[in-house]
C-alpha cells in the first residue's frame, strides 16, 4: 500500500559541523508525512551502510558540506550496493558543485540537490522515485 | 509468484540463519501488519521466549538512548548478542515522525552482533504493544538473548510496552524534584529497577536516596495486603552512562533477574509475562474485530449504525451488542 510511511535515513557524512540544514530537512520531511531516521554528525561510511540495513531504510539522505563528497559518498554507495542494498535512493545535499555531478551519479547517487532546494521538492522527488514493495 | 504467507516464512527462515537484511525486512512487515508478518510469527513466536526483554523508560532527556548504549557496550564484552528496538512518537497529524534514539548508538556500527531498530508509535492498529511484543519475538527467535526497547515515559501506550516487559527499568534524572514527585502514581510505579541517571551530576545521590527512602515505604504492608494489587518495590540505582560508572552493576542487576526467573518453575509464569500475553490477545483480537466490522460484508450495516448514533435514534451500546451478534459473537452474559 502506498499510503504506509516512506522510510528516510538523514545522515552527516564526514567531519563538517553544520547539522542546521539536515535537521530542518528531517523536520520538514517530517511534516510531509515520512518516517525520519535522524543520525547525526559524524558519520563514517560503515555507520550509515549499518543504518540502511538495520532499519530497513528506503531512502538515504546525505548531507555533506565539508568537499569530502567525492571520497565519502562513493564509499557509502559501495557499501550499500555490498549488503545488497542496491534498491534504496540514496540522495545528496549540501555544497557540491556541479562538475561533480555526473561523477557521483556514476558511483550511484541517484539526485543531488544544491542549495535553494524546497523541501516539497526533495518529498515530491522522494515519492516519485522511492522502491515500492512487495505486498 | 509466491504469496505474502510464503514470502513471510521465507524471512523468517533467512533471519533465523543470521541474515541481518530479511530480519530488518521481516520488521518492516511487523511494523506495517502484513499477512507476511502474521506468517513468520506462527513460526517465530513458538521459538521465542528464551530471551530477557527490558523495557527502558523515562522522561525526555532523562539519558535513556545514551544509558542504553553503554548497557549493549558492557553486554558485548561478554559476547552476547543484543538488540534495541527505540521507540519514538508519530505526528497524530501527517503521520510522520523523527526518530532520533540512533544518535547516541552509533559506537556499534561494525558489529553485526548489535541489531538496532527505530521504531515510530503510529497509530497501530491493536496498539503499539501488540507490534513492539512482535518484533521483540523476531528478535528472540533469531538470536539476541538480549532485547532492550526504549520508550518515552510520556504516553500511555509507550508506558505500557515497557510495564509488560520481563524487566523494567525506569531512568530518572537527578533534577526530578521533591520527594513528592517519588510518590505519586504513575511511572516509577511500573519500575522495577529505578536508575538515577547522570551521577556524575551535583545531587544525584540525594536523589537517589530520596527515591529510596520513598519508595520502599509501606513494603510492610505488603504481607498484610492479601489478594489486592500490590506495588512493585524496585531497586534504586546510581549510574552515569556518559562516565560508565553503574552500568556494569545495573547489567548484573538485570542478569540476576532473569536468572531468577528462569529459576521459576514454568507453572508460575510471572505477571509481566501474563500482562504482555494479555496485551497481545487483546491487542490482536482489537484489530481483527476491526478489519471484520470494515469488511464489505458488513458495510450496510455498520454505517446504518454510525448513521443511528449519531442522529441519536439508538444508543452506542445496543448499536455495538447488535453489530457483535452479526459478526458471530454474543456478549451477554
Amino acid at each position: 500500500m502506498s499510503n504506509r510511511p516512506i522510510k528516510v535515513i538523514i545522515a552527516k557524512p564526514g567531519l563538517d559541523g553544520h547539522d542546521r540544514g539536515a535537521k530542518v530537512l528531517a523536520r520538514g520531511l517530517r511534516d510531509e508525512g515520512f518516517e525520519v531516521i535522524y543520525t547525526g554528525l559524524r558519520q563514517t561510511p560503515a555507520m550509515v551502510v549499518s543504518a540502511a540495513l538495520q532499519e530497513d531504510a528506503d531512502v538515504v539522505g546525505l548531507s555533506i558540506l565539508s568537499g569530502a563528497h567525492m571520497t565519502l559518498l562513493p564509499r557509502i554507495c559501495a557499501g550499500l550496493r555490498e549488503e545488497g542494498l542496491d534498491d534504496v535512493l540514496v540522495t545528496a545535499g549540501g555544497i557540491i558543485p556541479d562538475a561533480d555531478i555526473p561523477a557521483l551519479q556514476e558511483a550511484g547517487i541517484n539526485r543531488v540537490f544544491g542549495p535553494g532546494t524546497t523541501i516539497r521538492e526533495v518529498a515530491e522527488y522522494i515519492r516519485g522515485n522511492v522502491r515500492q514493495r512487495e505486498e | 509468484m509466491t504469496g505474502p504467507a510464503e514470502r513471510g516464512e521465507a524471512l523468517a527462515r533467512q533471519a533465523r540463519e543470521g541474515d541481518r537484511r530479511a530480519l530488518a525486512r521481516l520488521l518492516t512487515e511487523v511494523e506495517n501488519g502484513t499477512p507476511a508478518a502474521e506468517a513468520a510469527l506462527r513460526l517465530l513466536y513458538p521459538l521465542a521466549g528464551e530471551g530477557h526483554f527490558v523495557g527502558v523508560t523515562g522522561a525526555p532527556g532523562s539519558g535513556k538512548s545514551t544509558l542504553v548504549a553503554a548497557l549493549v557496550g558492557e553486554a558485548r564484552t561478554t559476547g552476547r548478542a543484543v538488540a534495541v528496538l527505540a521507540v519514538d512518537p508519530s505526528s497524530p497529524i501527517t503521520g510522520g515522525a523523527i526518530l532520533g534514539d540512533r544518535v547516541r548508538m552509533q559506537a556499534h556500527a561494525g558489529d553485526r552482533d548489535v541489531f538496532i531498530r527505530s521504531v515510530a508509535s503510529r497509530g497501530h492498529a491493536g496498539g503499539l504493544a501488540t507490534t513492539t511484543v512482535a518484533a521483540a519475538a523476531v528478535l528472540d527467535a533469531s538470536g539476541f538473548p538480549l532485547i532492550f526497547v526504549e520508550t518515552v515515559g510520556t504516553g500511555q501506550s509507550e508506558v505500557e510496552v515497557a510495564a509488560i516487559a520481563d524487566t523494567t527499568v525506569v531512568v530518572q534524572a537527578p533534577e526530578m524534584g521533591d520527594e513528592v514527585q517519588a510518590i505519586k502514581a504513575g511511572l516509577l510505579e511500573v519500575a522495577d529497577i529505578v536508575v538515577v541517571n547522570k551521577g556524575d551530576r551535583p545531587g544525584a545521590d540525594r536523589a537517589a536516596a530520596q527515591l529510596r527512602g520513598m519508595l520502599t515505604v509501606g513494603a510492610q504492608h505488603d504481607r498484610a495486603a492479601g489478594d489486592r494489587p500490590r506495588p512493585k518495590r524496585p531497586q534504586v540505582m546510581l549510574a552515569s552512562a556518559l562516565t560508565g560508572a553503574g552500568v556494569a552493576e545495573l547489567l548484573s542487576a538485570l542478569d540476576r533477574r532473569e536468572e531468577a526467573r528462569g529459576r521459576q518453575p514454568a507453572t508460575e509464569l510471572d505477571r509481566s509475562r501474563l500482562a504482555r500475553a494479555d496485551a497481545q490477545l487483546t491487542g490482536i483480537m482489537t484489530q481483527r474485530l476491526a478489519e471484520r466490522l470494515r469488511g464489505s460484508e458488513h458495510a450496510a450495516e455498520r454505517s446504518e449504525a454510525l448513521r443511528q448514533i449519531a442522529a441519536h435514534e439508538t444508543d452506542p451500546y445496543t448499536a455495538a451488542d447488535r453489530l457483535l451478534d452479526l459478526l458471530g459473537g454474543t456478549t451477554r452474559g
